[in-house]
């Protein structure tokens, strides 16, 4: 029926010219009673009774929650109101719709209902960080100076988070220059050379992805610290982000080289190329964008890791030149954020620690953030292009 | 045909005939590049299975001095010789169920409404904010717990254990109506507190792999269900949770082995007590991660072999966890292609 009405208006748009289908679409008229049922788009009543049961169940609950009851806290109070209106609207839809209408609406003002939580709950986690943050973040002194001559209740006029800024960066920099190699060889291995011990390799990565934090941390701890006696240092922490980063990296890069079409392979096969020219002149060249983008997801995972530098790289309170002593990297503690953060909240509690432990993780949330909108746009350019 | 007929008879011994070989040996460069991979991938797998078999190897020592004991005692105190992971091993599953408990349902829905209710414009950016959910640090979503979630969560466990103590894991022992009740040692850092903290860590891997499988629910069979004049909860009824359900136990088993492995948000909320705890809404537990990351700054070298032991048995609890989920999601996707 949809179909016929929408043919016979187009055909009365193409104007006179045509009065034979004309008076065919004129003859269809009477019948347009039976117009059909709009299925997705919603009427007045709809938008009406949904905003009339939330406005009427928000009285109801002020006034019997709060004034009849005598109750207080805003927590039960959004709760009751959020229960009120499912009962409301379940009323109001029953007095006008069949069963099935009014089940349909109760689901979907559930789903809104739990999509709105998620959405408080992510947004009040970078808010409420950022707002708690700002007290350390707007003194300069918080990037350039370190804590090695302040104590930690200190005011924030004084030190700052510079040497775990700096650990951070050359942590997750020598853990990437590790894992990237490695992981973007493997899954060449696995998606261009292929055979039984390519399956194995995959199927031990892919398990491997899952890997607690906590695991590698003590693995490297264990190895690189007790038996092979590294120091605690920043090169240990890399190692550590570096075994926890590879099953990740290898499989998202595995994945992004099996998307490449095969044909673009054979093109280059079939010009003569041998096979590593092929892999290194198409296959990654072409798989380029979406590398990029499971790399920085990869380093934004590992950036924001705790468990693993909390037993490597032992938390030092002050800047490590490592222009000046090259070798410091592997014989001297580094702090680095998620580590600065932890341990500012282990130590006894006092509004400027506090303080410098939320610009710390303002600042580690920035980071995260910035790697993730690169990645976003990254991912974005490229399917702009194909 | 008719060419090689037209052509001057082939002498018998002309080789003309045979064909150049097209898939000669590979050159050197090519067998240099497998070669190099290969050792790749070999040291990959060397690095990553090893983590596995070492974390076996320390277990043996462990439990030839606890025996079986190790498992089954509760309390973990290697001054006295006493040394067991029975609490760890329940109160890291009852942080993993409660987690569970929370994020499955909001995952689900959330994942519906991005594929079925979300307008076209709003699709991108929820996407967006559930993998940015993901990247949020765990240390992040653990000061969060602490400073913003437990003080309201307090209230909700206070009144839970007031009004639903028939329930007995919400029994807290201490008497909730009192009037000037200290709340946060009794209700603060419990496993419930650490679980909706851990929820919010296994939502985002969850709801990333239902939203997946919804979105492949075949058009053809949505459409056929709208045209039997289903409603919208009709379509995702009949046509998108019964495609979808590998892909639910997937994302839900992806959830769990993260909740199972998480450490510092654990180990920010709760405050360890090396007893079985089931009260949930009670103060103090603890997990195996983060009775790793607790125990290990001062541990002596016999009690760091018992936190690896400890790691074995997180590790094969994961890797069990994991290996069902991704036999349900190559399931579920491998159905992906239903013809009409």
């Amino acid at each position: 029926m949809t179909t016929t009405g929408g043919r016979a208006a187009g055909q009365q748009a193409q104007g006179p010219a045509q009065p034979r289908q004309a008076v065919q679409s004129a003859a269809a008229r009477p019948l347009s009673a039976d117009v059909p049922r709009q299925v997705t788009a919603t009427t007045a009543e709809d938008r009406f009774a949904v905003l009339g049961c939330i406005i009427a169940a928000a009285g109801l609950v002020w006034v019997v929650y709060d004034r009849l009851l005598g109750l207080s806290g805003w927590v039960g109070f959004l709760a009751c109101w959020y229960a009120v209106f499912l009962a409301l609207y379940w009323a109001v839809s029953a007095m006008e719709h069949p069963r099935p209408v009014v089940v349909d609406r109760l689901v979907a003002a559930a789903i809104h209902g739990a999509a709105v939580l998620v959405v408080v709950a992510v947004s009040s986690t970078i808010f409420y960080t950022f707002v708690e943050g700002r007290h350390a973040l707007v003194h300069l002194n918080f990037y350039t100076q370190d804590m090695s001559a302040t104590p930690p209740n200190a005011p924030l006029t004084q030190g700052g988070i510079s040497h775990a800024i700096e650990g951070t960066l050359v942590e997750v920099l020598i853990a990437t220059a590790i894992s990237l190699p490695l992981g973007v060889g493997t899954a060449v291995f696995i998606s261009e050379v292929g055979g039984r011990f390519a399956r194995a390799v995959r199927t031990v990565v892919e398990a491997m992805t899952a890997l607690p934090d906590i695991l590698a941390g003590l693995f490297i701890y264990t190895t690189l610290i007790v038996h092979l006696g590294v120091s605690a240092s920043g090169f240990a922490a890399s190692t550590a982000l570096s075994v926890m980063m590879l099953p990740i990296i290898a499989r998202s890069a595995e994945v992004q080289l099996r998307v490449v079409p095969g044909g673009l392979r054979e093109a280059s096969l079939a010009l003569g190329a041998p096979r590593w020219r092929t892999v290194w002149r198409v296959v990654l060249p072409t798989a380029r964008t979406g590398l990029a983008t499971a790399l920085i997801l990869g380093i934004a995972r590992a950036i924001g890791e705790t468990a693993p530098v909390l037993l490597t790289s032992g938390a030092s309170t002050y800047f490590v030149n490592l222009l000046a002593h090259p070798l410091d990297l592997f014989r001297v503690p580094m702090n680095s954020l998620p580590l600065f953060i932890y341990t500012a909240f282990r130590a006894p509690q006092d509004p400027n620690n506090l303080a410098r432990m939320w610009g710390a993780a303002s600042v580690l949330l920035g980071l995260v953030l910035v790697l993730f909108i690169t990645a976003r746009v990254l991912a974005r350019s490229r399917a702009g292009r194909s | 045909m008719s060419v090689v007929l037209s052509g001057p008879p082939a002498q018998p011994g002309d080789d003309l005939d045979v064909p150049r070989p097209v898939s000669p040996g590979l050159p050197p460069a090519d067998r240099l590049f497998h070669g190099g991979s290969r050792v790749v991938g070999a040291v990959v797998l060397v690095i990553t299975g090893s983590i596995g078999l070492f974390l076996f190897l320390q277990l043996l020592p462990t439990l030839r001095s606890y025996g079986v004991h190790f498992f089954t005692q509760a309390n973990w105190s290697p001054q006295i010789a006493e040394v067991g992971i029975a609490a760890a091993v329940v109160g890291t599953i009852l942080v993993a169920s409660i987690a569970l408990a929370v994020s499955v349902p909001l995952a689900l829905l959330t994942a519906l409404y991005i594929t079925e209710y979300a307008p076209r414009w709003l699709k991108g950016p929820m996407v967006s904010l559930i993998d940015l959910m993901a990247a949020i640090p765990s240390i992040v979503y653990g000061i969060w717990g602490f400073f913003l979630l437990q003080p309201i969560a307090m209230q909700v466990s206070r009144w839970l254990s007031q009004y639903l103590a028939f329930f007995p894991p919400f029994q807290v022992a201490t008497d909730p109506s009192a009037p000037n009740i200290q709340l946060l040692p009794h209700y603060g850092s419990s496993t419930a507190i650490a679980g909706v903290v851990v929820a919010m860590m296994a939502l985002p891997m969850a709801c990333a792999v239902m939203r997946g499988v919804f979105a492949q629910a075949p058009a053809g069979e949505r459409e056929g269900a709208l045209a039997l004049g289903a409603t919208r909860w009709g379509v995702i009824r009949s046509v998108v949770l019964p495609f979808g359900r590998g892909g639910i136990i997937g994302g839900t088993m992806l959830g769990l082995g993260r909740a199972l492995g998480e450490t510092i948000a654990v180990a920010v909320i709760i405050s360890p007590n090396y007893i079985i705890n089931f009260n949930v809404l009670q103060t103090g537990s603890i997990t195996i991660p983060s009775l790793i990351a607790l125990r290990f700054p001062e541990a002596s070298p016999g009690e760091l072999s018992n936190l690896l032991a400890a790691g074995f048995v997180l590790f094969v609890l994961t890797l069990v966890v994991n290996l069902i989920a991704a036999v349900f999601i190559t399931r579920s996707r491998s159905g992906a292609a239903t013809e009409i």
